[in-house]
Order: structure tokens, then sequence, then C-alpha cells
């Protein structure tokens, strides 16, 4: 018999107890964080009753780090140690990010990693730790709301970030210390906030317009299932851009050169931003501008002018709208409702533009600000397991096409794009020379056929092919995506059973190593330490274990013969003792030790469950037949 | 029965036939999903996750295969210990691929015609009551067993996946008329 368990005070497992949880939405311009409280999804607020959180970081001084509105203020004056946007950098690589900004205000320095630096007062930072800065604040603001400790955090990323941008924002939580439960991709979470909403069922486009980002998504709604059925995007392209289309037509009219100050050229941003948000009401707008030799420039912005700036970006975007309805092999016609998400869709040149592509009036009702935190705050709240079970279930895709490198410098597509996750696949090749031994994987994204088309995710090594004829050995290479949508990659050499496997780290991502410094680094600064933090991981891991085969043992113990019980009880026996020491890799063994003694016993369980999930129904279905 | 030695059919509690009840087929793989899917294994520990995230997407790739009329296809012929090889595939009928060329031969003049959205939706139009014809064929082949049949099936099988890349590169041809405006 197991032994009977006692929580550690303050720590009860007891599953009815409701768990603090999060959504984050970690945007290019603001973020927000928002939760369930009895019931109702809302953003949380700031000490001063401000919900969105500018996404700008101000490094004064190692160590003196500033967050927010006053970093957001500061920036022309201190461009080079301010922060923003910094969402568009993640997951990027040195080369990636000349390209995309052409005038950055930052001094980005190349370093032996292959991710880039910015160099700032508070020292070289990565875009992941800057981004962990936002997500730390927001931490704090949630749990000093909700007064306690976070257990559960969905943070939302665009559809359309490939595995390089996601593992980035996974790591950015992890370095922020949250319990990352999921990452959600924004257009499902508006869809959720929408849905649960308006109870919902049939079609529905969601158009996501933010700072830097866009993305559209075609979405079944079905009894509380929400299947995305295509999505698409450019995960550089979005409101940003407008406010420099309008900058660069001030500096244009007021002829202002290129190479103008960091902190000018901050200030004509900040010009264009305001300007934009005036013409969503006015039909004019007075612009000014500060000149190099202190004069002043003067002038004035029709909204048809507007309109001419903007109309090629906008137009931009419905190409990708174009590309969903054909994936999802529907008309726009059969879209029954088309949901507005992003600050950018205030903009009413782009709902008018939206609304002619879908031929109806897009939804505008919940804030397009707010609507991605509020529906990861309804998903982390249902993954937390605050919710009754069977209330939502999100089946998302990959954006894009995942494939392998093969001879010529050409892609082998092995998942498309707009595969529901999670997917497994697996593609067989074999070798090109006799007496190869060795065989280099290449993993790529995207949707072109050469490979210096695609995106490099990583590259690694087989090894140990027994010597064989070219063209008799079997290497299979299976990719798994999972409900994050990030991807592992395995490969078998299968006469032999040589297998090599790798958790993609993208090229442009961190090492493992590199996240631990900058964890330990962090630390510094902290009460926790780095030890206290890992055996603490483990308990809570070694408690989920206990917990889940407790439940299990009482449910289905009859799945098992009394040897295969004994077997288990006696691991579980073992965890219990280990789980009250200070030792995190003793436990750590045995929770292997213990999820070995119950493989089986998993596998048996969940085959059951499968076939339970149909028998009722078949039932219902038969009765229905006789009627 | 262990759901991973269970046909795709059995899996979904459907009966092994080529004309599938596509409604019940969705619906049934909705509540498989509800059961697998690792967002229901959020707390769970990491042994239960890793295996729902597998079985969830072997669901995922059954339900795929179940519901495309190729991929369908070439699984019951799987199914009856029929082997493919992708490099090597059947020789296909002359007058099918005369066919086949004659259409990709309308579809390479619409680009520069006028009325080319017209012409298209005619050609698209085609393609589908060719594609509709080939699978009704395809239903009563597999309801008989001999070889003969499950040959003609096989090369309904091929006939179908080269009227879905004609059907694809119609889609292109119709994304670049459109993204021109």
């Amino acid at each position: 018999m197991a032994l009977l368990q006692i929580s550690e005070p303050g720590q009860s497992t007891n599953p009815h107890e409701h768990r603090l949880a999060a959504g984050i939405d970690l945007g290019t311009t603001n973020s927000l964080v928002a939760t369930v409280k009895s019931g109702l999804a809302e953003t949380l607020a700031d000490g001063q009753g401000r919900h969105l959180l500018p996404s700008v970081v101000r490094y004064l001084q190692p160590g003196d780090i500033v967050v927010g509105e006053t970093a957001r203020q500061a920036a022309p004056k201190d461009p080079l140690n301010t922060i923003s946007s910094v969402k568009r950098f993640m997951g990027r690589g040195v080369d990636d990010v000349k390209h995309l900004g052409g005038k950055l205000p930052y001094e980005f320095i190349q370093t032996e990693s292959s991710v880039p630096r910015i160099r700032t007062a508070g020292g070289d930072v990565s875009p992941v730790e800057v981004s962990a800065e936002i997500l730390k604040t927001l931490k704090q603001r949630a749990e000093s709301s909700l007064g306690g400790e976070l257990t559960g955090v969905v943070i939302t990323v665009p559809a359309y970030f490939d595995d390089a941008q996601r593992q980035a924002t996974k790591d950015a939580g992890k370095l922020a210390g949250l319990p990352v439960l999921r990452l959600l991709n924004e257009p499902t979470a508006a869809a959720v906030a929408y849905g649960l909403d308006q109870k919902g069922e049939g079609v529905i486009a969601v158009y996501d317009l933010g700072g830097g980002t866009f993305d559209i998504s075609i979405l079944r709604l079905h009894k509380g299932v929400f299947e995305v059925m295509a999505t698409a995007g450019d995960s550089a392209l979005g409101g940003d851009d407008f406010d420099q289309a309008i900058a660069q037509w001030i500096m244009q009219q007021a002829g202002i050169s290129d190479d103008a100050s960091h902190g000018q050229l901050r200030q004509l941003m900040h010009t264009a931003r305001d300007a934009k948000e005036v013409l969503s009401a006015q039909d004019s707008v007075d612009l000014t501008a500060e000149l190099a030799d202190g004069g002043e420039w003067k002038g004035s912005l029709s909204r048809e002018q507007f309109h001419q700036l903007v109309d090629p970006l906008i137009q931009k975007t419905l190409i990708p709208c174009r590309r969903t309805l054909r994936d999802a092999g529907i008309s726009a016609e059969q879209v029954e409702e088309v949901v507005m998400v992003g600050g950018s869709t205030r903009v009413p040149r782009v709902r008018e533009k939206v609304g002619d592509f879908f031929g109806r009036e897009p939804l505008v009702n919940i804030d397009p600000d707010k609507v991605v935190a509020v529906g990861a705050a309804i998903q982390a709240d249902v993954l937390a397991g605050n919710k009754a079970e069977d209330e939502l279930l999100l089946l998302d895709v990959t954006p894009l096409s995942l494939g392998l490198e093969t001879m010529g410098g050409l892609v082998e597509k092995v998942i498309p794009r707009n595969t529901t996750i999670p997917v497994a696949r697996a593609q067989e090749f074999t070798t090109f020379k006799d007496g190869q031994t060795a065989m280099s994987v290449h993993v790529l994204q995207g949707e072109r056929e050469l490979v210096s088309d695609c995106r490099s995710l990583g590259k690694f090594a087989l090894h140990g092919i027994p010597p064989m004829v070219a063209g008799a050995a079997r290497i299979r290479v299976t990719f798994q995506v999972d409900a994050d949508g990030l991807l592992t990659v395995t490969a078998r050499e299968e006469t032999t059973g040589v297998a090599s496997s790798i958790e993609i780290k993208p090229s442009y991502g961190l090492t493992d190593n590199e996240i631990e410094t900058m964890l330990r680094d962090s630390l510094t600064h902290a009460e926790e330490d780095v030890a206290a933090r890992m055996l603490r991981e483990q308990q809570v891991e070694a408690d989920r274990v206990l917990e889940a085969l407790t439940a299990a043992l009482a449910q289905d113990g009859g799945l098992l013969s009394n040897e295969e019980r004994t077997t288990i009880d006696v691991a579980m026996q073992n965890l219990q003792t280990a789980r009250q020491g200070n030792d995190d890799r003793a436990i750590k063994k045995a929770i292997d030790e213990a999820d070995k003694a119950s493989a089986d016993f998993a596998a048996r369980r969940m085959d059951q469950s499968i076939k339970q999930a149909l028998t009722g129904h078949t039932l219902e279905e038969f009765e229905q037949d006789l009627k | 029965m262990n759901a991973a030695t269970q046909n795709y059919f059995e899996l979904f509690g459907l009966p092994v036939c080529y004309e599938v009840d596509q409604p019940k087929l969705a619906e049934h793989y909705r509540e498989l999903q509800r059961t697998v899917h690792p967002d229901k294994y959020a707390n769970a520990s990491d042994q239960d996750r890793r295996m729902s995230v597998q079985k969830a997407a072997q669901i995922n790739e059954a339900f795929q295969t179940l519901k495309s009329p190729i991929r369908r296809a070439r699984y019951m012929l799987e199914m009856r210990g029929i082997e493919f090889d992708d490099q090597r595939e059947t020789a296909i009928d002359p007058m099918f691929l005369m066919e086949q060329m004659e259409l990709r031969e309308t579809l390479a003049d619409i680009p520069h015609s006028d009325n080319g959205l017209v012409k298209l939706g005619q050609l698209q139009d085609d393609i589908q009551q060719k594609v509709k014809a080939l699978t009704n064929e395809l239903i009563e082949l597999f309801k008989n067993d001999s070889d003969d049949a499950m040959a003609r099936a096989r090369a309904n099988m091929h006939k179908l996946q080269f009227m879905d890349k004609l059907q694809q590169e119609a889609e292109n041809v119709e994304e670049d008329i459109a993204n021109a405006f």
C-alpha cells in the first residue's frame, strides 16, 4: 500500500484548490496580464490604474532597470539604453536584425553566440533578457494583485512565429521564473475570448494587426472546440510600419536627412504615432518637427494622404488572408464572423479594407488591445485545472512547413504548413556514397524549395552508420511538434538502431548553458539561489508524479497484476523518501524510476480512455438510429 | 485492443469503407482529442504529458488520413498488403495523360487571357467533376476485394494525385491574379 501523503504547509496539492493562473500578451508595443476572477477574465492594472504596459525596457546601470511608461518617455533622450519593440528581434540572428531595422537606434554587437546582443549602460543584453524583464514586471503585477505565487501561465505568440521565435519566447518565460504551461497563438486566444463571450458556432476569421506582427487565422468553432483550419501572416509587419511611413513622409517634407540623430528619429516616431491616432478621429492633423539647425518645421497631414501612405501596407496583409482561405478550403462568403485584434485595427482604414475583403462588418466589441490577454487568461485557467472538464479545447496548426535538406540544396517537406498539432511524422532517407558512416541532418522551416530561401533551425549529425553500399542504409528521421508548436527531431538508422536525437535548438537560439548563466546572473540579485530553485523544481515534479499515480491507481488499479502493482508501489515509496531529502539529483533519479515502473500502466490507461471516449457515443447514436 | 494496433477506422468507431461519414468522423475526432490532448495533461507528470503528445499526434494523423480522399485510398490499399514505392509508380493510361496535358495547356493560357478568372472558374469546376467521378469509382472498387479491383483502385488513386497537383496549380494562378489587383 502506498504511504499516506502529507503536503508541506503552503504547498497543498489539493486538486480542488483554486490555482493562481494568468495569461500574458507579450506584445511588440504593449504587454498585458489578465486573469480569471470569479468566472470573469479581466486584465490587471498597475498601481496607477494602467492596464497596458509599454514593452519598453531602459537600462540605467547594471541591476538598475526600468520597464514600462517611464522607460517609454525616456526613449527620445536616452535612445541607446532604452529598448522598445524587442519582440521584432526575438529568435533572430545578427544578419536578420540588420535586415529588419535598416536604421535601428541600438548598438548591436556580435558575440560568440549567434544571438545578437544590444550594448547598454546596464551591460550587453539579448532580446530574450529584455523580454524577460517585461515578463517579470507583469509577474509582479499579477502576484501582488492575486496575493500569491502564480502556478500556471500562458504566454501568447503570433501564430506566424517560427520555431526559433517560439523557443526564444519560452526561454524568456523561463528566465523570468514563470511556470509556463503553454505558448498560445494570439489569434486563437482572441477567438477564445470572443467565442466564449458569444457562445459562437461556425467559421470565424481573426485578423490580428499588432505593433510589429500580422496574423490571420481561420477557425471553426464547435461545442467548445476551437479548430484552427489555417493560419498565415507576416512576422515583420505591423502598426510600427504605419508610423515609419508617416515619419518618413515628415522627413521628406521637412528635409530631414536619414542620418539624423537617434534621439531625433525617436522623436519623429512618437510624432508619427500620435498623428496616426489623431487621424482615426479627425480629417487632418497638424505636425511639427525639430530641425537639426534648431529651427522648426510645421505642416499638416490629411487623412487622404495618410491613406495613400498606409494602403500598400494594408494591401500586404490581404495576401496572407487570401492564402489562409485557400488553405482552409473555403471562400470569403463562408466566413461568418471577422474578429479584429491588435491596436492597429483601431485605424478606420484597416477596418474598412478588411470589411471589404470579407464582405462583412468586422467585430470590434472587445477592446482589441486586451482581447488576446483575456483569451490567454481563460486558457490558463482551464489548463491550471480551475474549470470543469470538457469545456474548452484548442486545436492549433503549424504556421510554416518543416523539412530537411536533401541533395542539391533542396528542401524535402516533412510536415506541411497548417497541419494540426501535435504531430509526429517520419521520413526515410538513405546514404549517397558506398561505405558512408555519418549523415548530416539539416532542419529547415519555410515554404520555398531552396535551402537558402528557408530558415535554418538547426543541424545535427548521425554517426555510426554501418558501412554499406550506397542506398542500402535506411535512416528514419522523425519530426515531432508539440502543442506549443515546438519541434523535436530524432534520427535512427533502422537496420542497426543507431539513434541520434536533438531537441531543436534554433540556429539563432540561446544554448542551455547561456540560459543557465543568465538565470544565475539574474538570481544573484534575488534572494533565491539556483540550487534551491532546482531542488524546488524537482520537488514540484515529484509531487506531480505522486499525485498523478495515486489518482491513477485509485481509478484504474484493476488494470494491473499484483506483481505490477508491487513494482509501482515500491517505486512510489522510494520517490516519497527521496522527496523528503535535499538532493535534487536523487529526486530526479527516483522520478525516472517511477516513470519507468509505470510506463506500461500509463499507456494502458490512455488506450482505455481512448476506447471509452467513443463508447458512450456509439451507444447514443445507435439509440438514435433505432428511433 | 491497443490503440496503436487498431486500424484508423476502428480507432474512430467507423466501418472500414471508402465512403466515410465526414461529419461523424469529425465529431469522433473531437471526442478523442478531448480525451488525449496535451492540454488535458497540463498538470500531469512529464511521462504522461509525453505520452499524450504521442497519442494526440497519432489521432491527428489518423484523422488526416481518413479525411483525405487520396490518403484514405492509399491507406486502404496498404491495409490489404499493397506496398508503394513512390520513386517507381506504375504507368498511367495514355488517355488520362493526354487529358492532363490538355487541362494543363488550358491553365497555362489563363494568366494571359481576358476573363482569366471566369475561365479559371470553369476549369476548376471541370477538375472538380473529374475528381468526383474518380472517387465515386473508388467507393465501388473498394467494395470489391479482387486483385483487379485493387489494381484499378490504385490507378484511380494515382489519377487523383495528378488532379490534386493540377488543382493546386490552378489555385496558385488564382492567387497570382487576385494579388496582382
